[in-house]
């Protein structure tokens, strides 16, 4: 005899009972502290600030411990918590030419002023396992990051694209006034056709995977844009903030970003010569992957701007700015676990319909 | 809850999705945009109705939670353990006691009243997506009332296979003028969307839009003259209270080809058992 199922509640209850247990592991093992994850797992607490829009690594490491690993859930878990924070203003634009460097890095000429810094990069290391890794040790010590020798100490390293904007070989970039209101993707719904600050702040909390295929699609001819980079930048920038009641800019700390600045060719149109143009990319922390990816997926959503016409998917506004959420996306995804018995019942009735309809030659 | 405000969105949410709601309710069918929230469940598990829901209820209201019909459905249980403990409101099972009824892909079967408030969870809000991928495309084609497309779809159905084979989320016109999608509710549950007494809202958080059906407005499922709308009908009645003219789930009972119809509205079925009906168990 069939039972109405109940005790919905007491599965969920045990289940996250299991949940808890699973994540502890065995408990012969000491337990992950915060300063541990953050200290030590720094990339991927880098990830999920970045995509969790909310720059605070020690929330970030507790979302990476209670989603036991799983970045995705983890960002999920900041954005939740980010969500109900009051906000208080609109921070100045960065000054990303004044930043405190660790790494920077141009592609696009041999030497540049202010120099090359590799920084801590993964680019040039062989990727063999490291076995002594497997047992606790201490690394050499590194030398500290320095400027090249005929640099000014303390003084800030130009950025590369701003001395080719100099011999106007690039498009010029007008800064939006600073009073204008800024789109904020993350109170007002998405609208298109999207402006820049909606679009770049999209893609700044996009997903890396998405972007990072999107941006290789654009390599391989899906809307090629001949892309050089420019220049990366990773380090520290200053968060300034004017206060109504003070009118004077006040710092209230700093952040680690990565700025990529990709430099792209143009063919002219009706109303501009032939020039470089750009596309930005700019995330929290260590991103370069992420901050590249951004970068020419900004560039090829420049389309309509540069009076192009979209052909390829990274080149789709809708397409592309309604798809980068991995937070959107993995509910989505995922809710098909929900119980659709009474879709799935309908389903099943129309079907027996059309086939009986079928059977008697209709 | 220590720490969060009353139905867990803050005040100023609350009012930007009560604007919504009213410009919702002012343009029956039409889809509002809002700024949606990240809610501490994932999206697809009714974020939207959660949020609707959060912006509407009161300490006096009494909340009944269901899905597919039922109430005890994990995630029903699991929306409904949220507003007990963000808001302490008392929650019910009977459709006649609640005040406010949050609901996945169902309208119960119990009549509603005047004065409820039903709020559907919605995936996709745009009745047009299917045949056209393209929100800006799409909203244009609501400001001309240019809905030619699905008319052309119904009817290549029916050329092709004799009916229009949409067996939820079935397409409606409100008030004459919106085309609406009703949430994936089988259009068996299309009727009880006309003209009843109820505040129906629809919310769908992953894609902000809001819409609503105020009560007593006319809605009406898309059909042709000769080939008028019809629902889903079963040849027999739920096997635990007998009820018939209600929607039965299927419920596969061993592995040779055995099935049993029984309510897809638990909380009908009960009470109808309660009541003397069907084969007590």
């Amino acid at each position: 005899m069939y039972v109405a199922v109940k005790g919905g509640e007491q599965a969920i209850a045990s289940a996250h009972r299991l949940l808890a247990e699973d994540r502890r592991g065995d408990a012969a093992v000491p337990e992950l502290t915060l300063a541990q994850i953050s200290g030590q797992l720094t990339l991927a607490v880098d990830r999920v600030m970045a995509e969790g829009s909310c720059y605070d690594a020690g929330l970030a490491a507790l979302a990476i411990k209670q989603a036991r690993g799983d970045l995705l859930e983890a960002i999920f878990l900041l954005r939740a918590y980010r969500t109900t924070l009051p906000r208080f203003g609109v921070s100045r634009p960065l000054d990303t030419g004044a930043m405190t460097l660790a790494r920077r890095i141009s592609a696009t000429f041999k030497d540049v002023p202010g120099g090359q810094i590799l920084g801590p990069t993964f680019d040039y290391t062989h990727r063999l396992l490291d076995f002594e890794l497997a047992e606790p040790g201490e690394p050499e010590p590194a030398e500290p990051v320095r400027p090249a020798p005929d640099a000014a100490l303390d003084e800030p390293v130009p950025r590369v694209i701003d001395l080719l904007d100099h011999d106007g070989l690039i498009e010029t970039e007008e800064p939006d006034a600073e009073q204008g209101p800024v789109a904020d993707v993350t109170r007002e719904p998405l609208d298109f056709p999207a402006g820049r600050d909606a679009r770049l702040q999209n893609l700044a909390r996009g997903d890396e995977g998405f972007l990072l295929a999107l941006g290789y699609s654009t390599q391989r001819g899906y809307g090629r844009n001949h892309p050089f980079a420019g220049e990366i930048r990773q380090g520290e920038v200053a968060v300034e903030l004017v206060p109504e009641e003070l009118g004077f800019a006040i710092t209230l700390g700093e952040i680690t970003v990565t700025e990529c600045q990709m430099v792209t060719q143009f063919k002219g149109s009706a109303t501009a010569p032939p020039q470089f143009t750009r596309g930005y990319g700019l995330a929290f922390g260590r991103a370069e992957r992420k901050a590249m990816a951004m970068a020419l997926v900004d560039r090829a959503l420049r389309g309509r701007e540069l009076d192009e016409t979209p052909a390829s998917p990274a080149q789709d506004e809708e397409f592309v700015l309604s798809h980068s959420d991995n937070v959107e996306a993995s509910g989505f995804v995922q809710h098909l676990k929900l119980p659709h018995h009474v879709d799935f019942q309908s389903e099943l009735v129309l079907l027996r319909t059309l086939r009986g309809a079928g059977a008697s030659g209709s | 809850m220590s720490g969060y405000n009353f139905a867990f969105l803050d005040e100023q949410t609350k009012r930007m999705i009560r604007r919504a709601i009213l410009k919702a309710v002012a343009i029956p069918g039409y889809q509002v945009p809002f700024g949606s929230r990240e809610m501490p469940l994932s999206y697809g598990w009714g974020t939207g109705g959660v949020q609707v829901t959060a912006s509407v209820i009161g300490p006096e209201d009494v909340l009944k939670v269901i899905d597919q019909g039922a109430d005890d459905t994990t995630n029903a249980v699991s929306i409904r353990q949220f507003f007990v403990r963000t808001t302490g409101v008392r929650t019910t099972s009977r459709t006649d006691e609640a005040t406010l009824i949050q609901t996945r892909h169902r309208i119960p079967e119990t009549p509603l009243a005047p004065g409820q408030i039903v709020v559907f969870q919605v995936p996709i809000p745009e009745p047009l997506r299917w045949l056209e991928p393209r929100e800006t495309e799409t909203r244009t084609m609501h400001a001309l009332q240019e809905y030619g497309a699905m008319w052309v779809r119904l009817y290549e159905d029916i050329t092709r296979h004799g009916q229009v084979e949409t067996a939820y989320d079935y397409p409606v016109v409100v008030n004459g003028r919106y085309l609406m999608r009703p949430s994936p509710i089988p259009k068996f549950d299309n009727p009880k969307l006309d003209r009843g007494p109820a505040l129906l809202l629809f919310g769908a958080g992953r894609e902000k839009r809001i819409y609503a059906v105020p009560p007593h407005t006319a809605v009406r499922s898309l059909d042709f003259d000769d080939h008028p709308f019809s629902v889903e009908a079963w040849d027999r009645p739920c096997a635990v209270c007998g009820a018939t003219g209600v929607f039965l789930d299927e419920i596969l009972v061993d592995d040779k080809g055995g099935r049993m119809f029984v309510c897809s509205d638990t909380d009908y079925c009960a009470r109808r058992r309660q009541a003397g009906g069907g084969d007590t168990p």
